[in-house]
């Protein structure tokens, strides 16, 4: 992956629009954050394999990016985004990794399921 | 304790390093006595969140390293019986639960085990530990002639509540495989094991005796989890 680069991931958006496209989306502090720090509340969410479709997608900001979608009927968006990288299948991943490199978000897209 | 020779020891962890941790010392050396020793991995840690600064994987990619890192880690123990189970990181408590059962009662009919070694119920902290330490608790808890039942308790309430363990092995012969364990899940331990290098090169004896002390609980039926 690569610190983002905002024209570059723009265009890699813009190239999902008006098509049926596969979300991975995830938020994760990690499943031991209340076990080192007791007392911590431990929130996340997690989707994988939901077929969206949508009219306009935006990076915005500097790093760490946020990265909206609009949907016909709805939203998708990611905050924390700091790095990306188009893979061999021509998914589109977009993760937030922290200062020590674990990742606190993910946004993928892709025109085929990803795996299980 | 010296470790006792088994018919077949079965351990069944959900995660590709959960083995490394706690009992790769036990593993290697169960091997090394002769005692087959097959280890069920429930999932390929799908959902690790080290990935790197800059990153050396993506989501997509993190699967098919930790598998390697698994079979190397295996390899690094002498274990030949290995089975990969298929399921997905942090989903295991949303599976049906009587599935769950049914493929650790699957993996004790074929392997006829002596003893089995799996986390303790409740005290395990991670999700997937526990959904992993229910399933086995109750697959075993059905048989009329029940194995040995070993678990790996590390809740911060643990010594609290359950007390010193139970079984404590000196794996001081095998350290190098245990540290070779680790070492084999190198994405998700290097900045651990650059730490302990650190402590043990100053002489800290707790981080020594972390490496070379393997604990478990025998399972306490008189005081079921549930």
């Amino acid at each position: 992956m690569e610190l983002v680069e905002v024209n570059q991931l723009q265009a890699a958006i813009d190239s999902f629009v008006g098509k049926d496209v596969y979300l991975h989306l995830e938020t994760t502090n990690g499943s031991y954050a209340s076990h080192f720090n007791e007392g911590f509340f431990n929130a996340g969410a997690f989707i994988r394999n939901v077929v969206i479709n949508f009219e306009l997608g935006k990076v915005v900001g500097d790093s760490p990016h946020r990265v909206g979608l609009k949907l016909p009927h709805g939203w998708v968006y990611a905050q924390g985004i700091t790095h990306f990288e188009i893979d061999e299948e021509g998914r589109l991943l977009l993760a937030g990794h922290d200062g020590s490199g674990k990742l606190a978000v993910a946004l993928q897209l892709s025109k085929t399921p990803f795996s299980y | 304790m010296t470790i006792p020779k088994e018919r077949h020891v079965l351990v069944i962890f959900p995660h590709p390093d959960d083995e490394a941790f706690g009992v790769s010392g036990t593993i290697t050396t169960h091997i090394q006595q002769g005692t087959p020793v097959t280890y069920a991995c429930l999932t390929l840690g799908e959902m690790g969140r080290n990935l790197g600064n800059p990153p050396f994987a993506t989501r997509e990619s993190l699967p098919a390293i930790r598998k390697k890192e698994l079979l190397a880690s295996a390899e690094a123990m002498g274990l030949t019986d290995l089975r990969m189970m298929g399921l997905r990181d942090k989903t295991l408590e949303f599976e049906d639960d009587e599935k769950m059962v049914r493929m650790m009662e699957e993996l004790i009919e074929e392997t006829n085990p002596s003893l089995i070694i799996t986390f303790y119920p409740d005290f395990a902290v991670h999700p997937d530990h526990e959904a992993t330490a229910r399933a086995v608790v109750r697959a075993v808890r059905r048989m009329e002639d029940r194995p040995k039942l070993h678990c790996v308790a590390f809740a911060n309430n643990t010594l609290g509540v359950l007390g010193e363990p139970d079984i404590v092995y000196d794996i001081k012969p095998v350290r190098e495989h245990k540290m070779n364990s680790m070492k084999a899940h190198i994405s998700q331990t290097a900045w651990m094991l650059e730490e302990m290098e650190h402590k043990l090169q100053n002489g800290d004896t707790e981080t020594e005796n972390w490496l070379t002390l393997e604990r478990f609980y025998a399972y306490r039926w008189d005081q079921d989890f549930e």
